[in-house]
């Protein structure tokens, strides 16, 4: 028999072993490894993240009742409409007795005496009086300044909770409801004539 | 020393209602050279055009504040004299205590009646 070769007597393993290896490593690929019984530290884990998601959900759908784009798009901007028209509009009346206050004033110059003197403590009065359209006016931005902050809470709150399911917008008001709106906006309101033409016709 | 009446007032608010309320209670106590400013800024023009004997100042101004304005007037070499009283809503003691330590000669809080505003205002410049 002749001499083997250093290559040759580095024979690959028996074929029998080589073949059983391989059959295991097909089986392998084919069946699922059995699953290792989760601890009870995990188990405990899975219970809380289920309950995590849960409440995130929940948050989700009672957030979405809140109609979060409604309270942004309609109540917010017309809450600070009105507010911004308190202020519009009590500064005008103000003015209007501002102005007979003045022209009382003059008034009681010209009466003079004691009679001039007492006309001249009420209009003093009147005037006292009117500084507070001031301090309303100033109540009134911070309560703009609230509403603003509430807007921002509200847009950050959506933002933070994604795509919110879309929630059942509020039914409008119907029957007598329907007619209970309140005094307009100084741009929306109508005159005494426009009233009267309505009335006409009506 | 008798208090010049026909000295020049400066009322300095935003609030144009303010300023004619103010004004008219002015010229009821005798005042009769009145100017009125509605912001910080055109209020230190009108003080380094001409002599004022009094500022009268609301707080709540934007951009400059009342109490802004008033440390102006006080680093300012030509007007830290003039007197300068605050007349505002804003009542905490850290707002009183702020204007005070700026350099406010009186300190009237809204609402105020005339008597409140000529008890103040003497005090600062002399009875009248």
């Amino acid at each position: 028999m002749p001499a083997r070769s250093a290559a040759a007597a580095k024979k690959p393993k028996r074929p029998v072993l080589r073949a059983a290896k391989a059959g295991a490593k097909s089986r392998a690929k084919s069946t699922p490894k059995p699953l290792v019984k989760p601890s009870r530290l995990e188990r405990k884990l899975v219970r809380e993240m289920e309950s995590l998601a849960l409440v995130i959900a929940t948050a989700k759908r009672e957030i979405a009742a809140l109609r979060p784009d409604e309270i942004r798009e309609k109540h917010l901007p017309e809450a600070t409409d009105e507010l911004d028209a308190i202020v519009g509009s009590t500064a005008e009346a103000t003015g209007s007795i501002l102005d007979a206050a003045e022209h009382l004033g003059a008034l009681a110059d010209k009466v003079g005496g004691t009679d001039g003197e007492a006309i001249t403590d009420q209009v003093t009065r009147i005037f006292e009086a009117c500084t507070f359209q001031d301090i309303t006016g100033q109540r009134i931005t911070k309560v703009v300044k609230t509403l603003k902050v509430i807007e921002g809470r509200v847009a950050s709150l959506v933002s933070a909770f994604g795509t919110l399911e879309a929630s059942q917008a509020a039914a409008a008001p119907t029957g007598e409801a329907a007619l209970l709106n309140g005094p307009q906006l100084p741009a929306d309101a109508r005159s005494q004539a426009d009233i009267d033409a309505i009335f006409d016709k009506a | 020393m008798a208090v010049d009446m026909k000295m020049n007032v400066l009322i300095v608010d935003d609030y144009k209602t303010m300023l004619r309320i103010v004004g008219n209670l002015l010229k009821q106590l005798g005042f009769s050279n009145i100017d009125e400013a509605t912001d910080g800024a055109s209020a230190l023009e009108k003080l380094r055009q001409k002599p004022y004997g009094l500022v009268i100042s609301d707080w709540n101004m934007e951009p400059m504040t009342g109490l802004q304005l008033l440390k102006e007037v006080r680093s300012d070499i030509k007007l830290k004299t003039v007197p300068f009283i605050m007349v505002t809503a804003e009542s905490k003691t850290e707002n009183v205590v702020a204007a005070k330590q700026a350099g406010v000669n009186n300190y009237i809080v809204k609402p105020f009646n005339a008597a409140t505003l000529k008890m103040k205002i003497s005090s600062v410049i002399g009875d009248f």
